[in-house]
């Protein structure tokens, strides 16, 4: 700085000089240093942008590869309820509709019978009354020839008459009531149709209902095989709806699997000893760890076998007579390993029981240390708890499952909005360094302010000169 | 495939071996029989109950007196190594209580006071065992009483040991004096530090929980 400042004998003007210098040194590389800045910050914006591009451009792969795995699950998931829908409607056919034959041949002499019934019911007409030919013969006679005799035989046809009157109305009862025998022997055969065609409606309408549920899946399914953006957002919030829920479940089997394991943790000290140590772990800890998840990887391969979840390809695709067998091996050793532990449970309260009066003797207390009667209680509770808990936790397949599946999909939502939140904030950078490029030229060009200034007047004078010579000419 | 099957069991044989770092804690409590100290043997009896409830498997306890010459295995009144199961752990607390109970009422006043004897057979007796936290509780008023002839002013290596002083009570001398007293702790403390022992001294012996 002394040097600076003494190259001449005065220092002000020494300062003087150098700023002088310094501004005509930097007024004569300002057009290179203008290039270099400008240079320097297009490189920075273009460098940016292009990552920015990149980014932006995996994000879209990915994003096309994420929808191409949710409609491949949603895929997946629709045609196993629709093959579902279908079974329920196999299983209807062949439940009600199979035996439709026989209800054909049922309703067929039902409605044979009835018409038998109804033949014979018809309404037989009365014979022509045979007094009317006698009425008309007495009516022509002549009167001077009837006499006395026309009386007697009035007389006579109407003794005939209501004799016949008589017959009649007796024949009509006894037609009458078989025709009402009749009738009511065909009440039953009434109700049995009427029962028949309820069932066999209440059986059409369930299909009938059935076949427009699958309609409706079927259009889902169309939707989605065509990748329709609808379908994507359906499948997309179902998806997350999915996740958030089997997480959910996940930590509450999460819980009972703690529970579990605090019931089998103290007693296991008792088979592998309470003091050894793998990796700064209790061995008893780890050994009733890996019995629950023993139990876990049994209660998943059932579901397997079950055909509940499809976790494992290869054993959904075992034949039938294996699969089934695999089912029985599971459920035994289920069931064993939730023995061992009902039985852990006990020995685990006795442990209890045990310190607990030991810990009494310790302290000096004489009474007695158990709780009496109600001891079982608890035990009991702990045995039930020991033996529930292994096949409550074969349940955790389902949300496992969904969990693993959606697990997907939220991964890749969420890498796709990181890689577009990096791709802004590459782009905005770009334009950040371009930006301050201009900046830096600006700010260059400052502490040239007298020299731009004067180039400015020169320039603006020629100019002036310059344009009347264009008038002029 | 064949290098992570060998990682694979690589990881699991290392698993395997186990971890044989020692956890276990080792107590050694001596007991103080001399005159009328042997009266707060009945205090003696309940930290030493404590200090059973506070033990778990594979710990070592060993309680034993201050007399006369107390560098010897035959003035270990009870002594244990808890099993690693936990229901003969507490069968072993129950006997060890029950050796101690016995002791307690039957206890003899001793001549003299050999503290330093005890403090030596107390430091063999846990190296001996190996554990990995070393206790050395004196339960005295730390007035050490040679007979004649014994030789004790000597240094014991106690690195790593931590020796507690409990229920140090003050001697008729101690309130006409009180510096004897302040003395005699210190002294003791000097000796301990001296060979990187760590000193403590708990009067109260409703706080115990500070030993564990």
């Amino acid at each position: 700085m002394s040097f600076m400042l003494g190259i001449t004998p005065w220092p002000v003007v020494s300062a003087l000089l150098w700023i002088i210098l310094t501004v005509a040194a930097l007024y004569l590389v300002r057009g290179t240093a203008h290039k270099t800045i400008q240079i320097a910050a297009q490189g920075l914006h273009r460098s940016f942008r292009i990552g920015s591009k990149a980014v932006s451009q995996s994000a879209k792969r990915l994003g096309e590869r994420n929808r191409d795995v949710l409609l491949a699950a949603g895929r997946e998931a629709k045609e196993r309820i629709i093959e579902r829908e279908f079974n329920r409607i196999n299983e209807t056919v062949r439940k009600d509709l199979a035996n439709y034959s026989a209800l054909h041949r049922s309703l067929s002499e039902s409605i044979g019978r009835i018409e038998k019934d109804h033949q014979e019911a018809i309404d037989v007409p009365p014979d022509p009354p045979g007094w009317v030919k006698a009425v008309q013969a007495v009516a022509a006679m002549d009167s001077k020839d009837a006499g006395v005799h026309v009386g007697n035989i009035l007389s006579d046809i109407h003794k005939s008459l209501i004799k016949a009157h008589k017959e009649a109305m007796a024949a009509y009862h006894v037609a009458s009531a078989k025709r009402h025998h009749l009738l009511r022997h065909m009440r039953p055969d009434w109700r049995q149709i009427q029962q028949t065609l309820a069932a066999v409606g209440k059986n059409v309408d369930s299909l009938l209902s059935r076949s427009v549920t699958i309609d409706r899946l079927m259009q889902e399914y169309e939707d989605i095989v065509a990748g329709k953006d609808r379908a994507m957002s359906v499948l997309s919030s179902s998806s997350l709806v999915n996740f958030f829920v089997s997480a959910f479940v996940l930590v509450i089997a999460i819980g009972g699997a703690i529970i579990n394991f605090s019931l089998i943790a103290r007693p296991m000290a008792e088979m592998v000893g309470g003091t050894n140590f793998i990796g700064g772990f209790r061995m008893a800890d780890i050994a009733a760890l890996v019995i629950i998840l023993v139990e876990i990887s049994m209660g998943l391969f059932l579901m397997e076998s079950l055909r509940i979840t499809r976790l494992f390809p290869v054993i959904g695709a075992l034949p039938d007579k294996t699969r089934v067998r695999m089912v029985y091996i599971t459920f035994s050793l289920l069931f064993l390993l939730a023995s061992v532990e009902a039985g852990l449970a006990y020995m685990r309260e006795v442990l209890l029981q045990d310190e607990l009066a030991t810990s009494a003797l310790l302290r000096g207390d004489i009474g007695p240390t158990a709780t009496g009667e109600f001891l079982w209680i608890t035990t009991a509770a702990q045995m039930g708890l020991g033996f529930i808990l292994p096949f409550a936790l074969t349940f955790v397949a389902i949300p496992l499952e969904t969990f693993v599946h959606s697990l997907r999909t939220v991964v890749g939502l969420m890498a796709i909005s990181l890689l577009r939140t990096l791709s802004l904030m590459l782009r905005l950078l770009g334009n950040l360094f371009l930006y301050l490029g201009v900046l830096f030229k600006q700010v260059y060009d400052l502490p040239l302010f007298v020299p731009l200034w004067l180039e400015e007047r020169v320039a603006k004078k020629s100019a002036n000169v310059v344009a009347p010579k264009r008038v002029r000419q | 495939m064949r290098t992570g099957i060998f990682a694979s069991l690589c990881v699991l044989l290392v698993s395997c071996s186990g971890d044989q770092t020692p956890r276990n804690t080792g107590v050694y409590m001596l007991l103080d029989t001399s005159g009328t100290y042997a009266e707060e043997l009945e205090k003696a009896e309940q930290i030493i109950r404590y200090t059973l409830s506070k033990l778990d498997a594979t710990d070592t306890f060993a309680v034993a007196r201050i007399d006369t010459g107390s560098f010897s295995e035959k003035d270990i009144i009870a002594k244990v190594t808890f099993d690693d199961r936990p229901s003969a752990v507490n069968r072993q607390k129950r006997l060890f209580a029950q050796q101690v109970s016995d002791f307690v009422k039957n206890a003899k006043a001793s001549a003299y006071t050999d503290i330093t004897g005890g403090l030596l057979q107390a430091v063999e007796f846990l190296n001996e065992k190996g554990t990995a936290k070393k206790m050395i509780l004196i339960f005295s008023d730390l007035k050490e009483d040679l007979q004649e002839g014994y030789i004790r002013d000597f240094d014991i290596e106690l690195n790593g040991f931590q020796v507690i002083a409990l229920n140090v009570t003050k001697l008729r001398s101690d309130n006409i004096d009180p510096r004897e007293y302040m003395n005699r702790l210190k002294e003791w403390r000097d000796r301990v530090e001296k060979t990187g022992g760590e000193w403590r001294v708990i009067n109260d012996l409703d706080g115990l929980e500070g030993i564990f």
